[in-house]
């Protein structure tokens, strides 16, 4: 925060009249009580009690739940899945935006028209991508095996989204084109924003492409950069849409998901204090990359 | 003689990399564009055209029976229920999160700290805050509900419409809003008649964000609907599974969905890049 903020807030706050500002937040930040710590203090509450479908046993039962976390392999898995998720998809998504934004960078006639058209897979709701590439993918009526048919040369029925070897290239597919276009967008704009002077002085200084792109290019986007990849890395670890429209997390729990698992825990098995101490251990991996996440915002600003 | 020749060598250089950045730009835009098509392109296919393999690479005729199906069996119903869920949870959020932004812009109310805790609501995992949420609601009768719903997504945009709308707000000199003080306005006046005109623009594309991430989401709307109040991602998966049917409806549903989306993005061009990037860039 600049001192021109602190500077323009003091002399705000000469004629501020208190009741004004506290109004004018209290609606909302009620709102967000209600449904951001109700839920925390609530689960937590829950996470300590035995509640399922058989029973509901509210008194105090311990680390009982907690202690069943460690010894259930389907969550670690599902853990396992959502981080294997998170650790290809995103610098897929990060590079391949990279090298799409220098494509774009310079000015070319229609480049409005193109990135505008590039940008369409991000804005339709996940489930609604998850469909189509489930439409895509079909063993016999999907464009998807036609095209590789005519690439070998010989006919393919390959089962994307039940056979254990395909599932994962499948999603990853699905969730690299769906938001390739988000890394894309913001790595263009942060790009586009870069002083041109520099980079044209160290053309003329024979500079190569490759030296000025990690020389000048690549520190000049590195917040920025940070921040997407940040937004991303969220955005994967809850990954669920896209899987549910795809696999439902099958074939058997394959690509089960730590969202997906939570779910069919929650409102499949209704193991409610466990789904709460899942929900706790999520917070408790997330509170640091959040905390971590935020202080690189700040710092942009 | 050799000057000429050089500049006539790089001139060529440059059209030739021009030709390449085409050519790439149009494969970029052709296979990132050609799902979207396909799932056009089934929404107005026969059932034939649809199970045919090798596949019909475009419906030999334009007809929309698939989606008056959708509407003679009322299944479109599921559209206007997101329409009307999106846009109300949208106004609401966008009155009480501009508000709120206001008082965290200009008075740095709750200091640095509140801010953070705010927008730190929107990173956690909707998952997580769901299940107690849906404990809540059941107790309170809320399951199924429009204003269940409603207040739900109001709740969920909220830290993306204080976030936005803040950053929006500082971007506004503040002298205009201290002379119209100085005039004699009252505080809401100056909100009314300074603040919210000087920040239409942003207004307009956080609320248009606001809108498509309501109208979007699928978690919230498949935990806490059950056949009153269904949007249009959960009808989707109804007709996910079994036959194969079904495909027609899916795809027909999905474009009612995307449509209006597609519509959005066209007047947002210039807010797009700062809406989706949460403001890191100003673009």
């Amino acid at each position: 925060m600049s001192t021109l903020a602190n500077d323009s807030g003091s002399r705000m706050n000469r004629f501020a009249d208190r009741n004004f500002k506290y109004l004018v937040i209290a609606p909302a930040v009620l709102i967000l009580l209600l449904f951001g710590i109700f839920p925390l203090v609530y689960t937590l509450l829950v996470s300590f009690q035995n509640i399922n479908m058989m029973e509901t046993d509210t008194s105090f039962s311990g680390l009982l739940q907690y202690r069943q976390l460690f010894s259930d392999i389907r969550l670690w898995e599902s853990l396992g899945h959502t981080l294997l998720i998170v650790a290809i998809a995103l610098p897929i998504e990060l590079i391949a935006g990279l090298m799409m934004a220098l494509l774009f960078l310079d000015r070319m006639p229609g480049r409005q028209i193109f990135v505008a058209l590039l940008v369409l897979p991000t804005m339709i709701a996940p489930i609604v991508a998850g469909a189509t590439w489930r439409l895509l993918f079909d063993n016999r009526f999907g464009p998807i095996n036609q095209v590789l048919g005519w690439i070998t040369g010989e006919p393919q029925a390959i089962l994307w989204t039940i056979r254990p070897e395909y599932v994962y290239p499948a999603i990853f597919i699905a969730e690299v084109w769906q938001w390739t276009p988000f890394m894309f967008l913001i790595l263009l704009a942060a790009m586009s924003n870069v002083d041109t002077s520099l980079t044209e002085a160290a053309e003329i200084d024979g500079a190569s492409r490759l030296r000025i792109f990690f020389k000048i290019m690549l520190p000049a986007i590195w917040s920025v950069m940070t921040i997407a990849l940040l937004i991303r890395g969220l955005d994967l670890f809850r990954i669920f849409d896209v899987i549910w429209a795809l696999t439902q997390g099958g074939p058997g729990t394959k690509t089960e998901t730590i969202s997906i698992y939570a779910y069919i825990q929650g409102f499949r098995q209704f193991e409610t204090s466990y789904t709460a101490a899942m929900a706790f251990l999520v917070i408790f991996l997330l509170t640091i990359a959040v905390m971590f996440a935020l202080k690189r915002m700040e710092f942009v600003r | 003689m050799s000057a000429a020749a050089a500049r006539r060598r790089l001139s060529r250089r440059r059209a030739w990399r021009l030709a390449f950045r085409y050519l790439a730009a149009v494969a970029l835009t052709v296979v990132f564009l050609f799902p979207i098509y396909w799932l056009f392109s089934i929404s107005l296919k026969t059932p034939d055209e649809i199970f045919a393999s090798p596949p019909a690479w475009y419906p030999a005729s334009i007809q929309f029976d698939n989606f008056k199906v959708l509407f003679k069996d009322g299944d479109a119903t599921t559209v206007w229920n997101s329409l009307f869920i999106a846009g109300t949870s949208t106004a609401l959020a966008m009155f009480l999160g501009t508000l709120c932004a206001y008082s965290l812009a200009r008075f740095k109310t709750g200091g640095d700290n509140l801010a953070i805790w705010i927008i730190s609501q929107r990173m956690i995992p909707p998952i997580v805050v769901v299940f107690p949420l849906f404990l809540l609601y059941v107790w309170l009768g809320w399951v199924d509900t429009y204003h269940g719903l409603i207040l739900l997504y109001t709740a969920f945009n909220l830290p993306y419409v204080i976030w936005m709308m803040r950053g929006y707000i500082e971007d506004i000199p503040i002298e205009l809003e201290e002379s119209a003080l100085v005039d004699g306005c009252t505080r809401w006046q100056v909100l009314v008649k300074v603040v919210f005109p000087m920040a239409r623009t942003g207004l307009f594309a956080t609320a248009v964000f606001t809108f498509v991430f309501a109208w979007n989401d699928f978690i919230f709307a498949l935990v806490m609907t059950r056949s009153e109040v269904t949007t249009y991602p959960v009808q989707v998966t109804h007709y996910f599974g079994g036959q194969s049917n079904f495909w027609a409806k899916i795809a027909a549903m999905s474009v009612l969905g995307a449509a209006p989306v597609f519509v959005a993005v066209a007047f947002l061009q210039r807010y797009l890049v700062r809406g989706i990037s949460m403001g890191a860039v100003k673009g």
